[in-house]
């Protein structure tokens, strides 16, 4: 056994516990949702929440990197948005934002 | 216990198909983007052997865990010099709160996902991120705007596209790489801005979607300044569901009564 043999597999005991529990809430928040609606019969309110959900969560990831860092961001997401509306090529769109923000943000330093 | 659940699953008369072109299909649509993802993933590798983690442990991080964000802040947090050593649980519970927008967005992938078998369902689930289930997503809308039935494998495909470069490239990371560009550098931080956009425009929201996209964007946009981490995520998504659901109804719903 050499030395980067014990440094490549070494693993303590505090660092698989911390990564096997991780691992385990990680997994039970990709499960818990699908585990809750199968149990529910969704109309009403609950409908429309649930119906609001896809769109409110698109919008919080894209918001603060869209419309908060700067001139550049928010042109080339305005640009992303005009594409995707134009086709539904996704390539494409997201092609043409890191084009428009590559410019962008050389253009206005 | 009851378990009258799974044998209703066998006969559901409702089933989806769970097909090998439909694996396909996801696993094409979200190569682009897993492209982006594997930059984040050499990154990953990079830092976590400068954090001292050894391959094993950064590896089983990526195979296990399988959360870029989550992990990258549990990198932050690393520390065996401390003195109580590693803090096992505040790493633990941290993942946990990074991770609960996936609670959300599972139960958005409900409508497909109940109709797979259960193994079928919470296998995938195992797979999904943040872009596999927005392209999943995508599609799901796509497929009833054209009266179409889904392809229940199309999560697992996407999910597993991500899944083989997110761990290609944290072992490129951390075994080959010994410096690494900033990705802004080359736009690519604004590679997945631009898919979750286009994403959204693809939902073609309506008139009464208006109200909810507003306050999700707005509560997104304070809790990202004033929160730590992907609490902004989370806090905008309740605010746009909580406004769709107890806000002004338009049209079609306002009139039933």
């Amino acid at each position: 056994m050499n030395a980067t043999d014990t440094s490549f597999f070494a693993a303590s005991l505090p660092s698989i516990l911390t990564i096997s529990g991780m691992a385990l809430v990680t997994y039970l928040s990709r499960a818990a949702g699908l585990a809750v609606m199968s149990r529910l019969s969704v109309s009403g309110r609950l409908e429309r929440f649930m119906k609001a959900i896809p769109g409110a969560i698109l919008a919080s990831i894209v918001s603060p990197s869209a419309l908060a860092a700067g001139p550049a961001e928010a042109i080339a997401t305005a640009a992303t948005a005009a594409m995707a509306w134009r086709s539904s090529n996704l390539p494409l769109a997201m092609g043409v934002g890191v084009a428009t923000v590559l410019v962008l943000r050389y253009a206005l330093g | 216990m009851n378990t009258t659940q799974p044998s209703r699953a066998d006969t559901h008369p409702d089933r989806l198909r769970f097909s090998l072109p439909g694996l396909a299909a996801g696993f094409r649509a979200c190569l682009p983007v897993a492209l982006g993802v594997a930059v984040y993933g050499v990154l990953f590798g990079l830092l976590a052997r400068q954090k001292g983690l050894s391959l094993m442990e950064t590896q089983s991080m990526s195979l296990f865990v399988f959360a870029g964000a989550s992990q990258l802040i549990a990198l932050d947090l690393w520390s065996v010099d401390l003195p109580g050593g590693l803090p096992v649980v505040s790493l633990i519970i941290t993942t946990l709160i990074v991770n609960l927008r996936h609670v959300l967005m599972g139960a958005a992938l409900a409508p497909v996902l109940t109709r797979l078998k259960p193994s079928q369902a919470f296998g995938s689930l195992f797979f999904m991120t943040d872009e596999s289930w927005a392209l999943t997503l995508g599609r799901m809308v796509e497929d009833s705007r054209h009266k179409r039935e889904p392809d229940g494998a199309f999560l697992l495909g996407a999910g597993l596209a991500v899944y083989v470069f997110w761990n290609l490239s944290t072992t490129l990371g951390h075994v080959l790489v010994r410096g690494l560009d900033d990705p802004a550098k080359y736009g690519l931080d604004f590679a997945f801005t631009a898919v979750f956009t286009a994403l959204l425009v693809g939902l073609r929201p309506r008139r009464q979607d208006i109200l909810p996209l507003l306050a999700a964007t707005a509560t997104a946009l304070a809790c990202a300044h004033l929160l730590p981490g992907k609490w902004y995520i989370l806090a905008g998504a309740l605010a746009g569901g909580l406004t769709a659901a107890f806000g002004p109804t338009h049209g079609d719903t306002a009139r039933q009564s």
